[in-house]
């Protein structure tokens, strides 16, 4: 059954729903997705061709029990070899993939597992995506911190212990300007270790300005990497380019970052497919840049703010399971991110399995850790982006860890 | 045997074996540290340099020699950085060179690991690079200072073994400095025929940090190596590489 994503608030002008429902209904109202905006960079790169070309001939049907056992035989995993994991052929060997799986993190790994959180600094959006709680037509709570409330909200969370922080804006360049994320930047130098980011897709320049300001690791989710279905979900805005936005991974490490992050939101399309084409993604990229570190994450849909109804489809634990155990086989190298849009349960299992690198002490909204880390609400606080499932306090996952047996990491990172 | 010293920039260590630290639970460094009797002990810089309460410097027993490592490095000039950082964080004057331009494989660059070694010997730091094991590269880092030579023996974290054995006995060979077998080891058999072919030293983690008991398995290493290290000062008996050997002498038929 298909998610039901159009929800209309109360609050929107006659014109303005006007415009949302002709944006919902009719496609020739829409701007052509494939086609750059004026002042987005382009590239030339081949990474996208190759990944793209996968994709569309996958047919997981055709895979059987016995591709899937010769991938597991298989000492080195093969693209094909992933194709016959992430198949549907391979449900039934989901223990066999996870032991497999495990090897392989122990190799690469140890038993170390990382933590770090995030801090939404702003959640004013430009676009409308349809499944996103900052959609620009989502009656929300909008917020930007200033500069004082972003250094205090940092000192708070590195107060708790934190060392990694991944900073998140909603995608507006007019409302958050790569200035003020650039200042944002310099002021989490000063708190934390590793600074990353995941915000709207730059140039290269403006990635080499942002990892002078002190960035080091930058995260793009494609969402989805059907073209078509990305053209329905993506209606309005610079975030509805397809292609700038692939390409946003191969600009951050022209432009001097050390590493990237990927990620379809498993639940918009075809996961399986989507899957496929998160890990050619860094296979291509990782051929072409030997030297970056890359990331994988899994998020599945999540219910947000006006629409509880959001959910992740045909993606159950058993399927995103899979999917992990298939990344790792295939990528051994790759660090694995499993978000709090997971349970504890779930996260306490799949990080003895596959994944690398957990996010504690986690808000979606803007502004609100005094309240969420301390209990005092001393200041106006922008909305949530969404629900999150394991509400951990970094205290209570890094003990966690520990217990199963595993060794937490808080930092693994010196900016050189 | 008692007099047989692996001799590392003028220091002395009774043990060959160097345990590597970036997999483990820290509680149970300690206790490999002592069943493994390892004097050296390798850090990274990048996970050292930490405010986390639990400090992986707070499990490494006050007499064990801290060897940290410069892993992170893409190039000699970040190498260098992480070195002298090291040094101002107290981890004394030994440091591993470990630079890596490819993050899959984890494979070192010889080519920048000389050019690191040189700087580093200079300022007056032990410098044992991690290297691919290539004679004219070894030989370079030599020139450069080293106080050793660390060939890997396979890709790191395979537990393979000796894979690149030919040319770890090139390096033996023909290389003055002590060779330290270091990256793919995995069990303590494959540490046992290093040692016998003349290798100084063994450096092993994965292969410790992924076994079911950890104390035991350090425990093993620490008998192979001290086996190896026996068997290769007593001097091999004949092995016969190709076919038998000839019952009548080849040669038999020379007069005088």
């Amino acid at each position: 059954m298909e998610n039901q994503f159009f929800v209309d608030s109360s609050r929107l002008s006659k014109k303005a729903l006007e415009r949302k429902h002709k944006l919902e209904t009719d496609p020739s109202s829409r701007t052509n997705h494939m086609e750059y905006m004026d002042g987005m960079e382009i590239i030339n790169s081949d990474v996208c061709d190759n990944v793209m070309s996968h994709m569309k001939s996958y047919d997981y049907t055709k895979y059987t029990v016995r591709d899937v056992r010769a991938a597991l035989d298989h000492e080195t995993c093969s693209i094909n070899d992933f194709k016959a994991l992430l198949s549907p052929a391979a449900e039934p060997f989901l223990e066999k993939m996870a032991e497999r799986a495990r090897l392989e993190t122990g190799k690469h790994f140890g038993n170390t597992v990382y933590i770090f959180t995030p801090i939404y600094i702003a959640n004013y959006c430009e676009n409308y995506c349809v499944y996103c709680g900052f959609n620009c037509y989502n009656d929300i709570r909008r917020m930007k911190l200033s500069t004082e409330q972003i250094e205090r909200e940092m000192k708070i969370i590195a107060d708790s212990g934190m060392e990694e922080i991944l900073i998140l804006t909603g995608e507006s360049r007019a409302q958050s300007s790569v200035e003020y994320i650039g200042e944002a930047c310099k002021i989490a130098r000063k708190y934390f270790r590793m600074v990353g980011i995941e915000i709207y897709p730059v140039n290269t320049d403006e990635y080499r300005y942002l990892h002078e300001c002190g960035v080091d690791y930058v995260t793009v989710f494609q969402e989805t990497y059907d073209t078509d279905k990305y053209e329905k979900l993506h209606l309005l805005g610079h975030k509805r380019v397809w292609p700038y936005r692939f390409d946003a991974q191969e600009r951050a490490l022209m432009g001097g970052m050390r590493g990237v992050a990927f990620s379809a939101l498993l639940g918009l399309s075809d996961f399986r497919k989507d899957a496929l084409a998160s890990a050619l993604h860094v296979y291509y990229l990782q051929r072409k840049y030997p030297h970056a570190e890359m990331s994988l994450s899994c998020p599945r849909l999540r219910p947000i703010i006006n629409n509880d109804k959001i959910n992740p489809l045909d993606v159950h634990e058993r399927q995103l399971c899979q999917v992990l155990c298939a990344y790792r086989i295939f990528l051994p190298f790759v660090g694995i991110t499993v978000s709090s849009r997971e349970s504890a349960s779930f996260r306490n299992g799949i990080v003895k399995i596959a994944a690398t690198k957990v996010s504690a002490g986690v808000s979606t909204g803007v502004g609100d850790h005094e309240e969420k880390y301390d209990g005092r609400a001393s200041q106006e606080q922008g909305d949530e982006q969404f629900e999150i499932a394991d509400g951990r306090t970094l205290r209570k996952m890094y003990s966690d860890i520990s217990e199963e047996g595993l060794q937490p990491v808080l930092n693994d990172y010196l900016y050189v | 045997m008692d007099n047989d010293k692996l001799i590392l920039g003028g220091h002395e260590f009774t043990s060959r074996f160097i345990l590597g630290s970036g997999k483990y639970s820290l509680k149970l460094i300690e206790a490999a540290v002592k069943d493994a009797g390892a004097e050296i002990i390798t850090l990274a810089v990048r996970r050292a340099n930490t405010k986390e309460q639990e400090n992986i410097l707070d499990y490494i027993p006050k007499n064990v020699t801290l060897l940290p490592n410069t892993s992170g490095a893409r190039n000699a000039e970040e190498a260098v950085r992480i070195a002298r950082l090291a040094r101002e964080l107290g981890c004394g004057n030994f440091v591993k060179v470990e630079i890596m331009r490819d993050t899959k494989y984890l494979l070192p660059d010889n080519v920048e690991t000389i050019k690191a070694t040189e700087i580093l010997a200079k300022e007056g730091f032990v410098v044992m690079p991690y290297m691919y094991p290539d004679l004219n590269s070894a030989r370079d880092l030599v020139n450069a200072g080293a106080a050793c030579v660390m060939p890997l023996a396979a890709p790191i974290g395979t537990n393979k073994g000796l894979a690149t054995k030919d040319f770890i006995q090139i390096l033996i060979d023909e290389i003055d400095l002590p060779i330290i077998v270091d990256a793919g080891i995995g069990k303590p058999s494959q540490a046992c025929e290093a040692m016998e072919m003349g290798a100084a030293a063994i450096m092993a983690n994965t292969a410790i940090a992924t076994a079911g008991d950890l104390p035991l398995m350090a425990s093993a290493f620490k008998s192979a190596i001290e086996a190896g290290r026996k068997a290769y000062l007593s001097g091999l008996g004949r092995v016969l590489s190709r076919g038998a050997a000839a019952s009548d002498p080849l040669t038999g038929f020379l007069r005088d």
